[in-house]
């Protein structure tokens, strides 16, 4: 790795803040023509599902955010065994960075899957063991949140969240295997995406919007670990430079 | 090994005995909640009948989360758990011993009086010991679990609910599983695929749970 | 025997201190000095392993202190008493020696017990002790303790004028016997002891 001292440099809050605010506006821009991109193909151009009319659109949300929602949280817990494992501090402010996105993610994935749900079955929520399963790992982003938020020392609050996001990771396909089972033996119903069936454009607009999300979420989450690094490092000489100096 | 495991579990137990109003109110906790669904849903014997497996576990679920408390908070509170961590001995292994004791007074009781509540529904023969049974492994799992959010919320505020929310997504597996068996027993598909599950589940929990919570009381503990 | 090198401890956002070490000896006396707030039981906290330092290092006997080994050699004494208010006295020391894997037996609890004025009240519950009591309990540990590093944070708080010379001597004595003591006090006591360290933090 003869990257590897370059590499330690940019774990240092001091380094990484101006880093990550200049990078901050590229990821919007991106995020945006990502966003413009999968919207076209997903509202425009994407052909009109025989059996679901207009009202399938909404999956070009809705699998996107569920993705997201557990791609973050593998995110989070990847910060958190680096944290844990290495002692940096920059990994924990980063979990907690991204975490409000995650929950939101998941968030957007139930309340699109209840929009989409609702003209199809006739319910606003259905116990399919996908939509089950989102609702639990949301749980599992507010805990870490609520944990991390009860904890005042900002380092045990880290370590604490850390070791839940590693416990809730391990616990996820457990979760996951359960509901499903619980889902088919119970015969509920499940909301169906066809994939084999799906035009290749559908399969586009949707990586698109996955694309969109992610890059948001990467914006966002800079945004908000720089503001947690202000915070907690606002006794140090870098930050009282930076606000003396009256930077950005 | 075992010797550290024997010595906590004793030392927690000698405790417990001279403390018995936690255990027996926690007990009844138990009792309370599970009369209360009838009385909120009607007393049809089908529908109850239907219900009680799901009623009992979430009632089973409810009344070990209000024991986690207990498992550190007093220890962390006079200093005992500080020498706990000092002692000559792996952390993990004096948590599994806790966590034995905690099984031993908050879920075994559970799993004793559940066949008694199992009759205000109605219940088969057949499923009062499948549910029996079912309790009586899937508690330990519920233990360790909880142990671990125990630990990760020592000494702060919010205590009980901030646990209740860690914990109890993690406890939806036992839930479904231990659920799942007296149902397939009633249905007559036969409660030996879930069953096997569950203590599996408790097997893992009581195996990893430990090292987690030891993890986690050492966090707390700086 | 104990060594810290260069450590560095961060509490909160502040930086307590940084580049600190010592080295202690068998029969040699640490006294931990500083103002409230200083970091003398942030100190502690590391020495006896509970809490890492951001850095530097504390090795035992040349090794470090991360392995079991070390805490079969450690008794800490901290502000909270260590007891269990439903457990008997004798109940309490027993338990303690049971739980470091030495021997105590009944005789050796009841006479230190005596030792520190609780004769009599072997028996009775702690809860219902006084907090003067309650103290003397936790001290009576100290009696019998074979451990070599005894590691004490403020041991002789609201002890009056013949038990602080009672606890004087049992820490005298350890150290004559080649042990070791780090000791954090407001109240500068006189040991007998053969060597005496000061470690003031800032």
């Amino acid at each position: 790795m003869k990257d590897r001292f370059n590499l330690y440099r940019f774990a240092s809050p001091a380094v990484f803040y101006p880093l990550a605010g200049a990078l901050i506006p590229y990821f919007a821009a991106v995020a945006v023509v990502f966003g413009l991109a999968g919207l076209w193909l997903g509202m425009l151009v994407a052909p009109t599902d025989f059996q679901q009319g207009e009202g399938y659109r909404i999956i070009f949300i809705h699998v996107p955010a569920s993705w997201m929602s557990m791609f973050i949280y593998l995110v989070m817990a990847f910060w958190a065994a680096i944290g844990l494992a290495f002692n940096t501090r920059l990994s924990g402010m980063m979990a907690q960075a991204l975490a409000p996105t995650g929950a939101l993610m998941a968030f957007l994935s139930l309340l699109t899957g209840a929009l989409w749900g609702k003209p199809m079955w006739g319910a606003w929520w259905v116990w399919d063991a996908r939509l089950t399963s989102e609702l639990i790992l949301l749980f599992l982003y507010i805990g870490y949140m609520a944990l991390t938020a009860a904890i005042d020392d900002a380092r045990r609050a880290d370590k604490a969240g850390a070791l839940l996001l590693l416990v809730g990771v391990v616990n996820i396909p457990i979760i996951y295997f359960s509901v499903k089972w619980w889902n088919t033996l119970h015969q509920g119903s499940s909301i169906n995406l066809a994939k084999s069936s799906m035009a290749t454009t559908m399969l586009w607009g949707m990586l698109l919007m996955a694309m969109c999300f992610w890059m948001y979420s990467i914006a966002v989450a800079f945004m908000r670990v720089r503001t947690i690094m202000l915070e907690r490092e606002r006794n140090t000489e870098w930050v009282k430079n930076l606000l003396v100096g009256g930077e950005k | 090994m075992f010797k550290i495991i024997t010595a906590v579990v004793a030392r927690d137990l000698r405790l417990a005995m001279r403390r018995q109003a936690d255990i027996v109110s926690a007990l009844f906790f138990f009792v309370i909640v599970v009369s209360l669904f009838p009385l909120g849903i009607g007393p049809e014997p089908d529908l109850l009948r239907k219900l009680a497996p799901g009623v009992l576990w979430v009632a089973a679920l409810l009344a070990t989360m209000l024991s986690l408390p207990r498992l550190f908070a007093d220890d962390h509170r006079d200093g005992t758990l500080e020498q706990l961590a000092l002692a000559p001995h792996p952390l993990g292994l004096v948590v599994t011993g806790k966590v034995i004791a905690h099984w031993l007074v908050s879920g075994l009781p559970l799993a004793l009086v559940a066949p008694v509540l199992g009759l205000q529904f109605d219940l088969s023969r057949e499923a009062l010991l499948v549910l029996t049974f079912a309790i009586l492994i899937g508690t330990p799992a519920l233990s360790g679990i909880g142990a671990i959010g125990a630990a990760l919320t020592l000494g702060l505020r919010g205590g009980g609910v901030l646990v209740s929310l860690l914990v109890l997504p993690l406890y939806i597996p036992v839930l479904i599983f231990g659920a799942g068996a007296v149902d397939a027993t009633v249905t007559g598909l036969g409660g030996e695929g879930h069953l096997s599950l569950l203590a599996a589940l408790t097997f893992a929990s009581l195996g990893f749970a430990p090292w987690a919570t030891a993890a986690a009381l050492k966090i707390a503990l700086e | 025997m104990l060594e810290a090198d260069n450590l560095e401890c961060v509490r909160g956002e502040r930086r307590l201190f940084a580049g600190l070490g010592f080295r202690l000896e068998a029969g040699e006396l640490l006294y931990l000095q500083g103002k409230n707030g200083s970091g003398k039981t942030s100190l502690l906290r590391m020495l006896i392993g509970l809490l890492p330092p951001e850095a530097g290092e504390i090795r035992w006997k040349g090794q470090s202190i991360k392995s079991d080994d070390f805490r079969a050699d450690l008794c800490y004494l901290g502000h909270l008493n260590a007891i269990k208010e439903e457990l008997t006295p004798l109940e309490n020391l027993l338990a303690a020696a049971h739980l470091a894997d030495e021997e105590l037996s009944e005789d050796d609890a009841l006479d230190a017990l005596e030792q520190v004025g609780l004769a009599g009240r072997e028996d009775l519950a702690c809860k219902y002790l006084s907090q003067g009591q309650k103290r003397r309990v936790a001290l009576a540990r100290l009696v019998k303790e074979k451990r070599p590093l005894w590691i004490l944070d403020e041991p002789f708080v609201a002890l009056d004028v013949a038990a602080v010379d009672w606890l004087a001597g049992i820490i005298s004595g350890h150290l004559q016997r080649g042990g070791l003591a780090v000791m954090t006090t407001h109240q500068l006591v006189d040991i007998p002891a053969g060597t005496v360290r000061e470690l003031r933090l800032s």
